[in-house]
């Protein structure tokens, strides 16, 4: 199996289309993600009874096979991004809600009996106490939803889309390698390259997680 | 002023945490409410700024009944210490001090400039206030909770077990800087705690609450201590209660003398008559002087630690006034105690 470089030379152009559409996908996906784990684990977390609801149905709908989503969305959304970005969307549910339930969780009982006792009310105390305390958790379920996000997106290839994932079938079809293992590659790079940056973002978004005690 | 009446508190599970309590607690004044855990006290200071509300009766304070007022808005008018401070991990301690004004919309300059301010008066650099609360000592966390509770300068200060979770060397400054603060501040404080010690040193008043929410008996420290109400009290104040009621009041007006010339030991002076040791053939024993704004009990102790009997008193600079002799500390250590005594019976 060897690597047709030329053909990489001959092809720069559709291969940067291809990556930023695949990370288009991805990136969507867990940004529509968290729009509805955060207000879903704000309730989970302050409604006990639904809390198994709504995390017993994250964990079902992860369990549906990606193909079937796809195919199941056709008749709503057809063969578009839209049909792309509403699967993967499902799939990041069941991290995003469980890793955003678990910080909330988290947030120790007298840092909120604190704000409370100091006049803050409820609203203020979740959106600058509970869920700052709790983004270092929050964080971690975005780096595995995202790196989970940008490995399916090759499958929406089924529907026409996929991005990279392309790549896969063209070099398939043609039994031809090097498409194959630069979109492997090029995915396994956007992986890297998305965690990374988002381990930054975290670094920059939580200071008060790794300053060093010092002596009094 | 903060007034009870009436007020009885059960909870959902059916237990009684407040039973028929009139209480007032007066305006600049600091009101510890002792007791043993489950007696109550928490759950009526947490009454006052509504973090619980009672079941029935009124509390009002200066004069507007609680239950009438924002709940939120209410709170921001009360300065609240909890136990272990409660501090914020992740704001800065500025940021920390900063929380009720920012609140109240004072804006981040004038709210930062404030928490700034009180930094210094709660005796911690500015430094510090760059710092994560993990990145101080529990005596440091402890003293931004108070500047924290005193940001927007409320006139009631609510403080649950402050000291509660410091080693005793460190408990002890924060107890004298709350002393001071409090000299300066004049806020009237509600202070639960467990302990009689800290009650007896702070307090202007104390009630000490029995299990199932009962009030014993409300009075100055003097007073608990001269005339316990019953057996309970009694044996809550411990079995030094005497000694306590010495460290209460002051040597001033206990008479001196000149310094013995005659038997075997001497006092040993400095240049600036300041008193360094007793001194016999062969042998010296260190002097702690006292001034008169020591107490009887600390002049009990050095009576006793003295090889003459004689306290050495000193005047502010430290330089010799006189000596009082053991006996005669005993002799008002024993008026302290009656006059107390009488003193409650007359009211």
């Amino acid at each position: 199996m060897t690597i047709d470089w030329s053909w990489i030379g001959d092809h720069t152009d559709d291969l940067t289309t291809l990556t930023l559409s695949h990370l288009q996908a991805a990136l969507s996906a867990v940004f529509f993600g968290l729009l509805i784990s955060l207000p879903l684990a704000v309730v989970a977390h302050r409604i006990r009874p639904l809390r198994g609801l709504l995390l017993g149905l994250s964990n079902v709908l992860f369990t549906i096979p990606s193909i079937a989503v796809f195919v199941l969305l056709l008749p709503v959304s057809g063969l578009t991004r839209t049909t792309t970005v509403i699967g993967l969307t499902i799939y990041t549910l069941v991290v995003l809600l469980r890793n955003t339930v678990e910080g909330l969780d988290s947030v120790p009982a007298k840092t909120k009996e604190a704000a409370k006792a100091m006049g803050t009310r409820p609203f203020r105390t979740l959106l600058t106490v509970e869920l700052p305390l709790a983004l270092p958790v929050i964080m971690a379920g975005v780096r595995i939803a995202t790196v989970m996000s940008i490995s399916l997106v090759s499958v929406a290839t089924y529907i026409g889309d996929g991005g990279l994932g392309q790549l896969f079938t063209d070099g398939f079809q043609r039994n031809y390698p090097t498409p194959v293992i630069v979109g492997v590659a090029l995915t396994l790079l956007l992986a890297l390259v998305a965690d990374a940056l988002l381990v930054a973002l975290q670094y920059v978004l939580t200071p008060w997680t790794h300053r060093k005690q010092r002596a009094a | 002023m903060i007034q009870f009446d009436a007020v009885h508190k059960r909870f959902p599970n059916g237990t009684t945490a407040v039973h028929d309590l009139s209480l007032e607690m007066p305006e600049g004044g600091v009101t510890v409410l002792v007791g043993s855990s489950g007696c109550g006290k928490t759950t009526t200071l947490r009454m006052v700024n509504r973090m619980v509300d009672p079941t029935s009766g009124t509390i009002r304070v200066g004069g507007r009944d609680v239950l009438e007022q924002d709940a939120a808005e209410l709170r921001r008018s009360i300065g609240y210490v909890i136990q272990q401070s409660g501090l914020f991990p992740h704001r800065t301690v500025l940021d920390n001090i900063a929380t009720v004004p920012l609140l109240l919309g004072w804006g981040r300059r004038k709210a930062r400039a404030r928490a700034a301010e009180l930094l210094e008066t709660v005796g911690l650099t500015a430094e510090a206030g760059k710092r994560y609360p993990h990145q101080l000592s529990g005596g440091q966390q402890q003293r931004v909770g108070v500047a924290r509770a005193l940001a927007a300068d409320p006139p009631v200060l609510l403080m649950d077990e402050p000291f509660g979770a410091v080693d005793p060397v460190v408990r002890s400054q924060l107890q004298d800087e709350l002393i001071r603060l409090q000299k300066e501040l004049s806020k009237t404080i509600v202070f639960v705690t467990h302990d009689i010690d800290e009650a007896v040193r702070l307090g202007d008043r104390i009630a000490i609450f029995r299990t199932g929410g009962h009030l014993v008996q409300c009075a100055a420290p003097a007073e608990l201590l001269a005339r316990p109400a019953d057996d309970f009290v009694a044996d809550f104040l411990g079995a030094e209660r005497g000694l306590k009621l010495l460290s209460l009041t002051t040597l001033a007006d206990v008479p001196r003398g000149p310094a013995p010339e005659g038997g075997t030991w001497k006092l040993v002076l400095d240049e600036a008559r300041r008193p360094q040791a007793w001194r016999t053939e062969g042998a010296e024993i260190p002097v702690r002087p006292l001034r008169d704004t020591d107490s009887l009990l600390a002049a009990l102790n050095e009576s006793i630690a003295s090889p003459t009997g004689f306290v050495a008193r000193v005047d502010a600079d430290g330089a010799l006034t006189g000596v009082t002799s053991r006996a005669e500390i005993h002799e008002h250590a024993g008026e302290a105690h009656s006059s107390h005594s009488t003193a409650g019976a007359a009211i």
